[in-house]
């Protein structure tokens, strides 16, 4: 028994140097040459980190294309989903509710339109993407608080569609950050032009 | 075909191709037969050297379960300090506190059988030196002592009769140095490549587009990651698991997730078949396996792909199914893949969120949990299967008037009476648990813990009952997933799912080995015409139908007072 008592404390010893400094160290060094150098790739706008890529963040001016809703408000210091049961009276509620603010925002949008992101918290509450069809619901409205050609903001919608892995496997997403970012920058063209 | 569904079937292919030449190799690793990976035995060597061991000296079943014992120990004491006072200690660029005792006890407990039940969130609950020298760590050990106690397993079954199984140090270093090392760097690369963090840095604040000022939570978390998925632990680097994007940044990093925890369960299965030299009924095991994995793969993603029926009723399109707590990269039917594989196979990662999946589902999560033995956590999967065969065998041998025997050795009152208990142990502390949680709950409502009894459900209802429900059969299985609704940081959670998991965790290792043990010293029968074949496809079936019976009898009335009765509520 006193043999095994020993044994395990300098087998112990040995593994905790190999599995907790060899190991992340080769990983940290490797994850240098990673596109965000081993800390997450950051989204850089007129000089300013503006957020991560992989990051979602709260878009609540109409201005904007909106992402889904977050359990956490896209607090990215924490995670979480909302764990509401399918069930729950106060749940259904919240979703009513927010089925209302997107048609009082988007007039004319019809209920069977909005697809079911739009209105339900994404597990991390920090979802980057929403589907083709929750941003192309939302173009009418963008397009009239930025006086901006519908046609040309569906085609930047189209544009920053990532259809399925491969074209083969798994959903197709919109990534808002990009979208909104390129968003920008058409307004700024068009103002541009106008001048 | 939609490219979802498409996803999900090019998963599980992938897994195969993957885990059936791995399983081979692990047999010839295990078997001390020629592998390309020899050129590290210098590095075990080293390893074995420092910690004064001598591979040579074989243990009998005690003495290996006294050596697994003994360092399992050894690391409970390690860690449950250091979870303490982590915030005293270098590494810890956030300013993270110290754990309550109550939440390390169930912490270190939680990581050391390999169940990852996460009571803190990863983003303030812990610094960067615990998720490291503590939690990661020991998802390493935790898995290799899994696969160890498999091989010790296998051992007793490779000769004829012998009560030597091999020695205990060898194979859990080699399941380390051979397999979950090296593909941990590989997946570990592939994360880091796609998005994960792997720097040491701390807090990132930036101001968003719309001028919020946003703290981000990062940290060396790609190969925390890694080991996660290979060593079917499940424990996450942030709070949201793998629903996080920094996590599992896309699609392909889903996949690779997803393989990861499938491999090596699958694998052993094809293992234990080369081993011991009867490919034929590690093939009939495999095939039960998937059988008892599609069982409750399809109506899971039948009910995820059709949606919520409340909110379809609000008039809203669920043209992909239900999103509730998923993210849009993932979709429902790989969500509903991965709750499927986590479940059966005890990772308990989750890239979804299980409290709000729809009631049918839960029912098949927890019963994948109940169950345990679809594949099941790396090496005790194949244990409990065995408890499982070691009853048919015993219920046919009654049937058919003969004695029960396995592999040419007979099996007798004392093996069935170890069986008969390790069966009897999870309903015991499942029901006997959650009826516990239940009464406190509705008897002790105002009780003055971190979280009030009366607050601990995020839901009315039954859905409510599901929650605690979950908690301790997952506490049980050592899974390490949750209806995260559940407020479970206080003292009555910390220190009863702590010890059901201690208890859920190491008598199932010791009751498998045991019976292994002693049957593998008996005498040697060779096999005739009054046999009992366990490698045939009907012997097959009856072991699927005793794992349907007996776990049918065990948690019907307890899956009825929750998700079953949630799902008939909202058909009104």
């Amino acid at each position: 028994m006193k043999k095994y008592i020993l044994q395990s404390i300098r087998l112990t010893a040995v593994l905790l140097i190999l599995l907790c400094v060899i190991y992340p160290v080769i990983l940290a060094a490797a994850g240098r040459f990673s596109k965000g150098e081993g800390g997450g790739e950051k989204v850089i706008s007129k000089g300013k980190v503006v957020g991560y890529a992989l990051i979602g963040q709260s878009f609540t001016d109409p201005r904007y294309f909106w992402g889904r809703p977050s359990a956490v408000g896209y607090n990215a210091a924490g995670s979480a989903g909302s764990n509401k049961g399918p069930s729950n009276e106060d749940y259904l509620k919240q979703v009513a509710d927010r089925i209302d603010t997107l048609q009082k925002y988007n007039p004319g949008l019809k209920k069977a339109d909005i697809p079911a992101d739009m209105v339900t918290a994404s597990g991390s509450g920090l979802d980057p993407a929403i589907s083709p069809q929750g941003a192309i619901i939302q173009i009418k409205r963008v397009a009239s608080y930025r006086k901006l050609d519908e046609s040309k903001v569906a085609e930047l919608v189209a544009a920053h569609t990532s259809g399925p892995l491969w074209g083969l496997f798994g959903p197709s997403t919109v990534s808002v950050l990009q979208l909104n970012l390129a968003l920008d920058q058409l307004s700024q063209t068009a103002a541009n032009q106008h001048q | 075909m939609n490219t979802e569904l498409l996803g999900v079937i090019a998963t599980y292919l992938l897994t195969l191709v993957i885990a059936i030449p791995l399983g081979r190799y692990l047999a010839k690793v295990f078997a001390g037969e020629r592998v390309w990976t020899d050129f590290l035995k210098p590095v075990e060597a080293g390893i074995f050297k420092l910690a004064g061991i001598n591979t040579k000296e074989e243990m009998d079943w005690k003495q290996a379960m006294k050596a697994l014992l003994t360092i399992n120990l050894v690391w409970l004491i390690y860690g449950f300090f250091v979870l303490i006072y982590q915030d005293k200690l270098p590494l810890n660029p956030d300013g993270n506190p110290g754990m309550s005792p109550d939440l390390s006890f169930n912490t270190i407990i939680s990581f050391v059988v390999n169940c990852n039940l996460q009571h803190y969130s990863g983003e303030s609950g812990v610094t960067y030196l615990t998720q490291h020298f503590v939690l990661m760590f020991l998802q390493f050990v935790s898995t290799a002592t899994g696969i160890a106690a498999a091989v010790i397993f296998f051992k007793a079954f490779r000769d004829r009769t012998t009560s030597k199984l091999g020695n205990f140090w060898d194979f859990f270093v080699k399941s380390i140095t051979r397999l979950l090392l090296p593909l941990s760097i590989l997946v570990g690369l592939i994360l880091a490549f796609n998005g994960t963090p792997t720097s040491y840095d701390g807090k990132d604040q930036y101001i968003s587009v719309q001028g919020d000022t946003v703290n981000v939570s990062r940290g060396p978390a790609a190969g925390f990651i890694a080991i996660k998925h290979l060593g079917t632990n499940g424990g996450g680097w942030f709070g949201a698991n793998s629903t996080h994007p920094l996590e599992n940044p896309n699609y392909l990093t889903g996949v690779v997730e997803l393989v990861s925890q499938c491999i090596i369960p699958f694998a052993l299965v094809i293992t234990f078949g080369y081993f011991i030299r009867r490919r034929k009924l590690s093939w009939m095991i495999f095939g039960v396996m998937t059988i008892g994995m599609l069982l409750l793969l399809v109506p899971m993603l039948q009910s995820e792909l059709g949606g919520n029926p409340a909110l379809a009723k609000l008039g809203i399109s669920q043209q992909t199914g239900a999103m509730e707590g998923k993210e849009v990269r993932f979709g429902p039917a790989i969500s509903a893949y991965w709750s499927t594989m986590t479940t059966i196979i005890s990772t308990g990662s989750v890239n979804n969120m299980h409290d709000s999946t729809m009631p049918m589902s839960g029912t098949w999560q927890l019963l994948g949990m109940m169950i345990n033995s679809f594949f099941g956590g790396c090496g005790v999967g194949l244990l409990n299967y065995f408890i499982y065969l070691i009853i048919a065998v015993f219920i046919s041998g009654l049937m058919v008037g003969r004695t029960p025997e396995f592999l040419g050795h007979k099996v007798e009152a004392r093996e069935v009476k170890i069986a008969a208990l390790i069966t009897l142990l999870s309903p015991f502390l499942i029901l006997a648990g959650t009826a516990v949680a239940s009464y406190v709950f509705t008897a002790h409502g105002e009780a003055a813990w971190a979280v009030q009894p009366k607050s601990w459900l995020n839901n009315p209802g039954f859905h409510g009952f599901s929650e605690m429900l979950y908690e301790m059969t997952s506490s049980n299985a050592n899974n390490g997933s949750g209806f995260e609704g559940l407020g479970d940081n206080n003292v009555f959670w910390n220190v009863s799912t702590g010890i059901v998991l201690m208890f859920g965790r190491f008598l199932p290792i010791i009751g498998p080995i045991a019976i292994a043990g002693l049957l593998g010293a008996k005498k040697y029968i060779p096999e005739s015409e009054g046999t009992l074949k366990t490698d045939t496809l009907t012997f097959s079936l009856m072991t699927l139908a005793v794992i349907i019976v007996l776990n049918a009898l065990s948690y019907f009335p307890a899956l009825t007072l929750g998700p079953l009765a949630e799902y008939f509520t909202m058909l009104k």
